[in-house]
């Protein structure tokens, strides 16, 4: 789960990490009075949304009056934000952040994340903040530095000096910076995170550290035991189907082709969104049924299917193994009866009873295909998707 | 010979009376899995599938010399599960779990390296020795007892490589599930390692996926200490950046872990690969012959 930056810097100071002072709108007439409340002459107005990169969309205003304030605000609420992170349709600005704005000396990285290769939660920090970090890791790698958190002993002080030093941070900077890993350390095992990020960790004109931005991203495996987090869920940031699909215990992401597939498992999913692409057809999406393929579930896949009015056919792709083909079949051809489907449906089945599945598609009476093997399938899908244009 | 688990293995079930549990322990009966009983905290010395119930694994083992574990606890509990099967014992733990906080796994991995025991998985399909031992939740039925070993990733994407090296009569040696999460027990390198000593295992398919680097330093493991030979599918080619695809394991972040840095590195080391999942049986067949 993602959170924004707002929420992020709440976190940020329930552990005693500093962040500026600032005040969260949802309306622009209520930027002036939020802005006079900050201390200062000068404002930062930043939109509230789940992706970077909001400066190169105007989504970061830097205003010297309260009235600029609710115009730079007015600019952004109640729009859409595209920024090089967003895809062309950009994301719903509902809030705006304003903070009282930080004279910046220099612009730091400091970010926490699980490293699986090292079975660690690894801190990275550079100097060269303010910048995309995977272009800093790609280009000037050396540039990075790295320490790992000891699983029994957790992330210890010395481990904070040697970044900190490392970054060419004065004696008291360093204590400072110290104060702040340490309290990441406790928030990212404490909450279940997967990645915190301050980009930019600055130091002020007056020697102070800052967390310029923050971004905080939480293990979804772990939402069991973190009931207070559904709060911070912020479901217009998501894709409406993706969103639909995880209501309904299906896995979905959104592509950009037009045939559909509907599989039964992850890796079985992917295969079948390359194997398309392989036979020269563009995938429309990921979609992951699970283990218990029911008529309901078949169904509800359908209907998510088939609210991207950009699908020309669909490729049902399911492996039998405990739960039997011919359930299966029952249950494509009762989904489909109910839902209605307007696009040719080719579907592979494989598995245990297949030929008792097969034959219950083939009598069906509806315009489904089926397919002898993942050769034929593909082919046979995106075949009909060419002739459905 | 096989790798992990034969017929003779003694297994226990965590998570027994449990709904998964019984289900999948009656299916690893009607296999002829050597299933000896099972845990289930609070029902010790009850009888669950004409079997003993024991509150604890350690009791588990002391009664019955269980070697293996099949762990069916929801994600909350497993974890513990997972540890308390390693401090009593058992050599092969075989998590099926999906949905255990990675930083849970984080401490589960360091605390292992206490104990001698293999665990595979978390969220994983399981392990099967066609014709002695089936441990997971894969259909036996589509096995055949053979010469490829397989490991991989996946769920019902291992199910097609087994499905067609069964129809093309090679069979398989044991097949590994190593499972979607992105910190889990036994890698690609530990299979193969144990695939490359084994005397019934003749090839290796190895079925993998976007994320993490592990298809990565399989490449060079092959390379550089195997003589049988390997194929390799890569899922996710088309899949997008940043996106989460089912697995927990499954993404590509920062940049790392994409498909066609697999298959390159893969190719690189001279592994055999296919682009297509419906190519792996007739690959393996190809090589060896």
């Amino acid at each position: 789960m993602h959170l924004h930056e707002f929420q992020a810097k709440t976190l940020f100071a329930d552990y005693g990490i500093p962040v500026p002072a600032g005040q969260t709108v949802d309306s622009a007439a209520a930027a002036p009075q939020a802005a006079k409340s900050l201390s200062g002459a000068r404002w930062v107005v930043k939109a509230q949304v789940h992706a970077g990169g909001r400066g190169k969309g105007g989504g970061v205003k830097v205003v010297s009056d309260p009235s600029a304030a609710e115009e730079a605000a007015a600019a952004m609420l109640g729009r859409r934000l595209v920024t090089p992170q967003t895809g062309a349709g950009g994301l719903p600005v509902e809030r705006v952040l304003i903070e009282a704005a930080s004279d910046i000396e220099r612009e730091l990285y400091l970010g926490a994340l699980v490293d699986r290769a090292r079975e660690r939660i690894v801190f990275m920090a550079s100097a060269a903040g303010g910048m995309d970090i995977e272009q800093v890791a790609a280009e000037t790698p050396d540039k990075i530095l790295t320490v790992a958190a000891d699983p029994a002993a957790g992330l210890q002080p010395y481990q904070c000096r040697r970044i900190g030093f490392g970054l060419g941070l004065t004696g008291g900077q360093v204590k400072t910076l110290t104060g702040i890993m340490l309290a990441l350390y406790r928030l990212f095992t404490e909450q279940d995170a997967s990645l915190v990020e301050i980009n930019p960790l600055i130091v002020t004109a007056g020697g102070e550290l800052l967390a310029l931005d923050a971004k905080i991203n939480l293990d979804d495996n772990a939402e069991f035991r973190h009931p207070a987090r559904t709060e911070l869920h912020d479901v217009s940031q998501e894709d409406p189907t993706e969103h639909a699909a995880a209501a309904h215990g299906l896995n979905y992401v959104t592509l950009d082709g037009d045939i559909a597939c509907m599989v039964n498992g992850a890796g079985l999913a992917m295969a079948t969104m390359d194997l398309i692409k392989l036979h020269g057809g563009e995938p429309a999406n990921f979609l992951d049924v699970g283990g218990g393929t029911t008529a309901e579930r078949v169904a509800e896949a359908f209907k998510l299917i088939l609210a991207d009015t950009k699908v020309r056919a669909i490729l049902v792709n399911i492996f039998g193994g405990i739960v039997r083909c011919d359930l299966i079949a029952g249950g494509i051809v009762a989904a489909a009866q109910q839902v209605g489907i307007g696009v040719p449906v080719v579907v592979r089945l494989e598995g245990t009873n297949v030929e008792q599945g097969r034959a219950i598609l083939e009598n069906s009476g509806l315009t489904i295909t089926s397919a002898e093997d993942l050769t034929d399938a593909a082919r046979k899908v995106v075949a009909a998707a060419k002739q459905n244009l | 010979m096989s790798i992990l688990i034969d017929q003779d293995t003694k297994v226990i079930c965590q998570g027994f009376t449990g709904k998964q549990g019984t289900f999948h322990s009656e299916q690893a009966l009607a296999y002829g899995t050597r299933l000896v009983g099972g845990v289930t905290p609070g029902k010790g010395g009850q009888s669950h599938l004409d079997l003993p119930v024991f509150d604890t694994v350690h009791d588990a083992v002391a009664a019955t010399g269980a070697e293996a574990t099949m762990i069916y606890v929801p994600a909350p509990f497993a974890a513990d599960a997972i540890l308390e099967a390693a401090d009593a014992g058992i050599g092969v733990i075989v998590c099926i779990t999906e949905g255990i906080p990675v930083q849970d796994m984080l401490k589960v991995k360091a605390a292992l390296a206490a104990y001698d025991a293999r665990l595979i998985g978390p969220n994983c399909p399981g392990v099967i020795t066609p014709g002695g031992c089936k441990i997971g939740i894969m259909p036996g039925a589509i096995h055949q007892p053979g010469r490829v070993g397989v490991v991989s990733r996946s769920g019902t994407l291992t199910y097609e490589a087994v499905y067609q090296t069964t129809r093309l009569g090679l069979g398989q040696s044991t097949c590994v599930g190593i499972g979607g999460d992105p910190v889990h027990g036994m890698d690609f390198v530990d299979c193969l390692a144990l695939f490359e000593q084994d005397p019934q295992t003749e090839g290796v398919v190895l079925v993998g996926e976007i994320g993490g680097t592990d298809e990565e330093r399989a490449a060079q493991y092959v390379r550089d200490h195997m003589r049988k030979p390997v194929v390799a599918y890569i899922a996710g080619v088309t899949a997008p950046p940043g996106k989460r695809m089912g697995h927990a394991g499954a993404i590509v972040s920062g940049g790392k872990g994409t498909a066609d840095e697999k298959y390159a590195a893969l190719e690189a080391a001279g592994v055999a690969t296919v682009r297509s999942p419906a190519e792996i049986g007739a690959r393996m067949a190809e090589l060896l012959h």
